[in-house]
């Protein structure tokens, strides 16, 4: 007889393989199965319940009519969809550059053992688990009023909104950039390159696949953020397109907000055919995402 | 073969070779940059004195300290240095947006907490902070209470589906089928939860809960916190599912060896080898809960009550926050400095979950990485 008298576990193991075995394994699989299909029951049936409620509102009237008080059938979210669409495009503006920045600093300048560069690093961390409430009082007090003094702008909601994905972005990025070989950048350092030279010219177009990726990615996670908007002061409920970028908003999500929590639950549909222009925003995202990684991405 | 411009070795020389450029005197940069600085500073100059907005002249005046800040640091130390000052100044954004979420927080606690006592804030079982007059009282207790109930409730569905999803897709799941289904879980997480928050207002409430014969509100926790579970379970599933793929085969082989089955192999071998990193999602799932603001808002309603019957409405502290600050309230007085209070408390919390779970997670890689 071989005994391993060190696993105790394993002996265990071994005794327990009977025939009764069998039936509770059939039911382990049984219950993992279970667990896997809570979360797509729930994704088709959130899916169906939304197409279900809204799917009659969606039109190109819906989109390009302002939203209404009193008339549920005539509501719209021009102002909301203009107001994101703005939004995205502001976010990008500032976290393209500062995350990218961030990311190249990281990866290619700072010594890793430094004290600076891991107390940068546990507080992107840090950030990353923030609720996104926080970054809305953030906001509030630094962006809106205090210092900055903004009011509840298209500038302020991107800035806060930003400051919110830019962990996102960081370390995708970095990510990205750490998958290019070290080869690429001894090669042009020995042709005489500058280390600049060679992050600009061979490192970031190397990275961009993976970097535009992660951009996508923090921005689909900005543009469903409702909460730190709300507490910046964004208006949920306008008559009227933002012009600039000083000018007083509102987006999809606030839209949303604004029909669902109506007291009329007629609003209610319109919310549902919100929902689905906004969701139909982030499949186009997701879909660019996947369309660069696939096209672009290479192997080094 | 002809010696280029480059250097006095004489050699021929690749093209990238004369972009290492000799180093010029400050004085000589500066006539070669100057043009470019100058009509730059005056094109800002008169931006500046066209646009009306403050903000956006802060922001311009911005662009030219910063440009004159980097020409000056190029032209005294190289152009690299000025660059990798560039790069640090961005990377000290991150320090700096939580030097700012700190210091936005307690400058308004601490006046919070010059008018409303600590042991009133902490101890206090009625919060009520935005009632007017006599039933005015700030007493944090029924908020968190709630907090950890509706997360509670949401962790009761996220922790067996998500570490059970976790165990499927890393120990049963071919390889095929796992990437068909992972991705399709960081979808589920990728759903902008105000959306989450209208499925359990409108279906989870009314249809399920009211279809299954209970008597719930139209905003009970017992919606908010189950939806509050699916949100969270993709988390808890994906970080779980890395711990457990990052366990070596060999363990499960030995365990397959002595004729262990799959579910002993799962069950006995890998979820305890992979435990810290297991509980490392958790955690994490638990501070993603805990801050959730739409869903609560929406489906939880508006206001805090200290009980264990989940059919009645509850709020968080994160939806107290947002509910809060959209009210017409002064900006300054107790009503006020109870967002901030209450957003410290938050903060804190998730802080504190936050360092638990990068711990464990920190002893999982130490193991096997």
């Amino acid at each position: 007889m071989n005994t391993v008298p060190e696993a105790s576990l394993s002996r265990k193991a071994v005794e327990r393989a009977s025939s009764g075995q069998r039936t509770k394994d059939l039911m382990f699989k049984l219950m993992l199965l279970l667990s896997v299909s809570v979360g797509f029951v729930v994704l088709a049936a959130l899916m169906l319940d939304v197409l279900v409620d809204g799917g009659s509102r969606v039109s190109l009237d819906f989109v390009t009519s302002f939203p209404s008080r009193i008339s549920p059938e005539n509501t719209g979210v021009k102002s909301a969809l203009i107001g994101t669409i703005y939004l995205m495009i502001l976010c990008a503006v500032f976290i393209v550059p500062v995350g990218v920045a961030t990311a190249v600093y990281l990866e290619e300048y700072a010594n890793r053992e430094s004290r600076l560069s891991r107390i940068i690093e546990v507080n992107i961390q840090n950030l990353a688990a923030v609720p996104s409430v926080v970054y809305g009082i953030l906001g509030l007090a630094f962006i809106v009023r205090g210092p900055l003094g903004l009011g509840p702008v298209l500038l302020a909601g991107a800035l806060t909104l930003g400051l919110l994905v830019l962990p996102v972005v960081i370390i995708v990025a970095r990510e990205a950039i750490r998958a290019v070989p070290s080869s690429i950048r001894e090669g042009s350092m020995a042709l005489g390159a500058t280390q600049w030279q060679t992050i600009w010219k061979q490192v970031l177009p190397g990275a961009l696949p993976g970097i535009a990726t992660g951009v996508i990615l923090a921005l689909s996670r900005a543009i469903g953020e409702t909460a730190p908007l709300l507490v910046i002061g964004a208006a949920t409920f306008a008559r009227f397109n933002p012009e600039g970028i000083t000018d007083r908003f509102t987006a999809m999500p606030l839209a949303i907000f604004e029909f669902i929590s109506d007291a009329d639950t007629e609003f209610r549909s319109a919310g549902a055919a919100a929902i689905i222009v906004l969701l139909a925003l982030l499949v186009v995202m997701n879909a660019g995402a996947i369309f660069l990684r696939n096209r672009y991405e290479r192997k080094w | 073969m002809e010696a280029t411009s480059a250097g006095a070795m004489g050699s021929p020389r690749p093209d990238v070779y004369r972009k290492q450029r000799t180093p010029r005197s400050v004085g000589e940069a500066f006539v070669k940059i100057a043009p470019f600085l100058i009509a730059f500073l005056i094109l800002d100059g008169v931006l500046i004195a066209l646009v009306g907005t403050p903000a956006i002249r802060i922001l311009l005046l911005a662009a030219a300290v910063l440009t004159i800040v980097f020409v000056g640091i190029s032209l005294l130390f190289g152009r690299e240095t000025a660059i990798r000052v560039t790069l640090l100044a961005a990377a000290l954004i991150s320090v700096l947006t939580t030097t700012g979420i700190v210091f936005s927080l307690l400058q308004e606690t601490v006046v919070f907490f010059g008018e409303v006592g600590v042991g009133e804030y902490l101890f206090g079982t009625k919060w009520t902070p935005l009632a007017g007059g006599e039933s005015q009282s700030f007493g944090v207790i029924p908020l968190v209470f709630d907090t950890l109930y509706l997360t509670g409730i949401g962790l009761l569905v996220a922790i067996p589906f998500g570490v059970g999803s976790a165990i499927y897709l890393s120990e049963y799941a071919s390889p095929r089928v796992r990437r068909i289904l992972k991705p399709i879980l960081e979808v589920l997480s990728g759903v902008p939860t105000i959306v989450f928050g209208y499925f359990a207002l409108t279906f989870v409430t009314p249809v399920i809960l009211k279809g299954l014969g209970l008597e719930v509100g139209s905003f009970n926790a017992l919606s908010a916190g189950l939806v509050l579970g699916v949100l969270v379970l993709p988390t808890i599933a994906t970080v779980a599912d890395d711990a457990l793929t990052a366990v070596p085969g060999s363990l499960r082989e030995g365990a397959f060896g002595l004729g262990a089955s799959r579910m002993q192999v799962s069950v006995r071998v890998v979820l305890p080898a992979a435990l810290s990193g297991v509980v490392a999602a958790l955690v994490l799932g638990a501070s993603r809960a805990i801050g959730e603001t739409v869903i609560i808002l929406v489906a939880g309603g508006q206001t805090t009550n200290l009980t264990l019957d989940p059919a009645q409405a509850m709020q968080n502290m994160a939806a107290f926050i947002a509910a809060a600050s959209r009210a017409d309230i002064p900006s300054s007085g107790p009503e006020y400095g109870a967002i901030f209070a209450v957003g410290t408390t938050l903060f804190v919390m998730t802080l504190v979950l936050n360092a638990i779970s990068i711990r464990f997670v920190r002893k999982y890689r130490q193991v096997y990485e």
